[in-house]
């Protein structure tokens, strides 16, 4: 039997174990029902503080479409309604389903609102209150308001950008903190399922009979490989669904943003997943229940969380700073802070490529070392292997 | 060259500074049952997990027809654990096709040859529960098929006996004996001496990590210094007989130790000069004794 097969039978019993199990079913379900809440909160969100509604009573109501085009040339959205009495008006104010209440005629307009006016919707009813007036006046002295118009329409500021803000970047950074969140949670999922699996087979003594037909090596990398493909299944099912949702509901203009997210996303989670794997296969070696699991995890575990979570709050701060820069390209850190920094936008290619290296040299020396460390202690049932021992040989 | 030979041959072990095996050797050859025996931390699940690969050996090597055995001979043995393992959430049938594989057969002949064993041992109404929910007896016959399952050239069985009842130690008895039938080695351990005794062709007795005694029941019994078993009224006719001992007395039957060199014949005469004889006979010890006997002396001499 070649090594290939002894590999990709111990990587297909991880597979397919693993998807059948009703907690993966269900994890992934859950998983999905976050981010489809998330995505239609946004939705809602975003609908909400973009659209008020106004309504116009008497002879107001002629300033609801010029109000809606200034408004819109502010970017907000205006919904206008007529009103006909003033007590039900101010009542639906109050109640929330109108956010503005216009009343009295030029230039005596008064806005009624609930507690503190919008303030971008009280300036653009401002400024067409003025124009109103302007319009007014005008033609008292004997120009038309059109040929104003043409003449001040020529009248522009020019603007110099010396810092142009990316009008993506938004985006950017949601897309950037999502591929983060989604790398984290599976690196330390999956990792401490292989952990788990290592486990499992050292304390029900099933390796003995495993280990008397493949070597250490071969089921070591086999379940690294089975579970890896079980976390990227559920990463790019994830990623699929969510894109989808969002897309669907309009809160990240999906497109090339996305699909690169997605894809740098499975090449870190890959690196990622082969760089924690083998150590949390070498920590479960040293001990024989898993009970005992959690002590040797935690080191590794606190060091994806501590990645993540500095990573995260450096990244939303100054994502070029140059501890998050260097964090990013160290191997421990690089799988959730690089991907980040790459969907931002900031990273250049000869930081991602210097990443990619390290991480390769580091999968690499780990690889061997934990290799080592499994195949010493995995057979040694009872107390606590110490990893100086189990580094021996 | 040997066929279907297993030899073991000189193997050394020690954990730091215990030995737990001392120029062991033994062989098992083609058809042939062996059992073998010895205390608790005599070294028997030691040699065994060398003889697998799952241990390396500090000096000595295994053969297989001559050659040393690795991964590719190791994987045509098979092989029952003292800790008995399996993957507590797998069910029986996919346990036992995914051991098969890995012992390189092919997806078909693996599910062929499970099913095979599952029916054998009477598992086919378990076949698709997990392991985990099977009653302890159970789980030896999966135990059982799991080193089976894979048709094996030899089988290496750490106390197989051990936890079974009394149906299921015929069945393992019968499963034990078919396969040396066919021509396959079988090595197992035990501590049910009256089994080992009845079932298998030759014994070894280890102590303290060596093989102390071997051989077939018969020359494990009949060797040692002879013993004979007199049934007469007086004993006192044996002090006029050079080389003769009286180890033990229990009314009128006595069991006597000769010197060699020393004829029973002459003692049947001087037991007969002296009164009647109601039983004359040649004290066989049963594998308890012997067992009981070497574990003693050597305890002593360690």
């Amino acid at each position: 039997m070649t090594s290939a097969r002894a590999v990709s039978l111990v990587a297909k019993r991880e597979f397919v174990t693993k998807v059948r199990t009703r907690s993966f079913l269900i994890g992934t379900a859950v998983i999905i029902a976050v981010l489809a809440g998330y995505v239609v909160l946004q939705s809602v969100l975003f609908d909400d503080q973009q659209r008020s509604v106004v309504g116009f009573s008497g002879q107001a109501t002629q300033l609801a479409d010029p109000l809606q085009e200034k408004a819109r040339a502010f970017g907000i959205d205006v919904e206008t309604r007529d009103v006909t009495t003033m007590s039900g008006a101010e009542q639906q104010v109050r109640d929330g389903s109108l956010d503005a209440l216009v009343t009295g005629a030029p230039p005596e307009l008064k806005m009624i609102v609930k507690g503190s006016g919008d303030e971008v919707l009280t300036t653009a009813l401002n400024d067409v209150l003025r124009q109103q007036v302007l319009v007014a006046q005008l033609a008292e002295t004997g120009k038309t308001p059109q040929q104003v118009a043409e003449s001040l329409a020529d009248v522009n500021v020019a603007v110099t950008a010396l810092e142009p803000v990316d009008p993506q970047r938004g985006q950017r950074l949601a897309i950037g903190l999502i591929v983060a969140a989604l790398l984290y949670y599976s690196l330390l999922v999956y990792g401490t399922m292989v952990a788990q699996g290592v486990v499992e087979e050292k304390s029900s003594r099933v390796v003995e009979i495993l280990l008397a037909t493949v070597r250490p090596w071969q089921l070591l990398l086999g379940k690294v490989i089975g579970l890896g493909a079980v976390g990227l299944l559920q990463l790019l099912v994830i990623s699929t669904v969510g894109l989808g949702l969002s897309s669907a509901f309009d809160v990240i203009d999906v497109g090339a943003l996305g699909g690169t997210a997605l894809l740098t996303g499975v090449l870190w989670y890959l690196l990622g997943f082969f760089l924690y794997a083998t150590v949390f296969a070498a920590a479960a070696s040293l001990v024989s229940r898993q009970e005992e699991l959690q002590s040797v995890l935690t080191p590794i575990s606190m060091t994806i969380i501590v990645a993540f979570v500095a990573g995260i709050n450096l990244m939303i701060g100054s994502p070029s700073g140059t501890t998050v820069t260097v964090l990013s390209l160290l191997p421990p850190f690089a799988p959730i802070l690089m991907p980040g920094r790459m969907a931002l936008g900031v990273a250049p290619a000869w930081q991602v490529l210097l990443a990619v290296a390290l991480a390769l040299a580091a999968i690499a020396a780990i690889t061997w070392l934990g290799g080592k460390v499994y195949a010493n202690a995995v057979l040694r049932t009872g107390a606590r292997v110490k990893l100086r021992e189990a580094l021996k040989i | 060259m040997p066929e279907g030979v297993l030899e073991i041959d000189r193997i050394s072990k020690r954990y730091g500074e215990v030995v737990a095996l001392r120029d062991m050797s033994f062989d098992v050859r083609a058809g042939e049952l062996f059992g073998f025996v010895g205390s608790n931390g005599a070294g028997k699940t030691t040699a065994m997990r060398i003889a697998l690969g799952v241990l390396v050996a500090d000096a000595g090597e295994v053969r297989w027809n001559g050659r040393a055995v690795d991964l590719d001979t190791r994987r045509r043995i098979g092989y029952m654990p003292e800790e008995r393992g399996l993957y507590p959430r797998m069910k029986v049938l996919d346990q036992l096709v995914y051991l098969a594989e890995l012992h390189g057969m092919s997806t078909n002949e693996a599910h062929t040859s499970a099913e095979n064993w599952i029916a054998r041992l009477g598992l086919r109404d378990r076949r698709t529960d997990e392991v985990q929910r099977l009653s302890l007896g159970n789980q030896q016959r999966v135990q059982l098929a799991a080193a089976l399952v894979h048709e094996p050239d030899v089988l290496v069985l750490d106390e197989p006996f051990s936890g079974l009842d009394p149906v299921a130690v015929d069945v393992m008895s019968q499963v034990l004996r078919e396969k040396a039938a066919a021509g396959v080695p079988v090595v197992f351990s035990s501590h049910q001496l009256d089994l080992v005794e009845r079932l298998c062709d030759r014994v070894g007795i280890i102590s303290a990590g060596s093989m102390v005694a071997s051989g077939t029941v018969d020359e494990l019994r009949s060797g040692g210094v002879p013993r004979l078993v007199v049934e007469s009224p007086t004993t006192d006719w044996t002090v006029t007989l050079d080389g003769v001992r009286v180890i033990e007395k229990n009314g009128t039957r006595c069991v006597l130790e000769l010197t060699s060199g020393v004829d029973d014949q002459t003692v049947l005469h001087a037991a007969l000069a002296a009164g009647p004889v109601h039983e004359f006979s040649r004290h066989r010890p049963t594998l308890t004794e012997l067992f009981r006997n070497v574990v003693t002396t050597e305890g002593r001499s360690a």
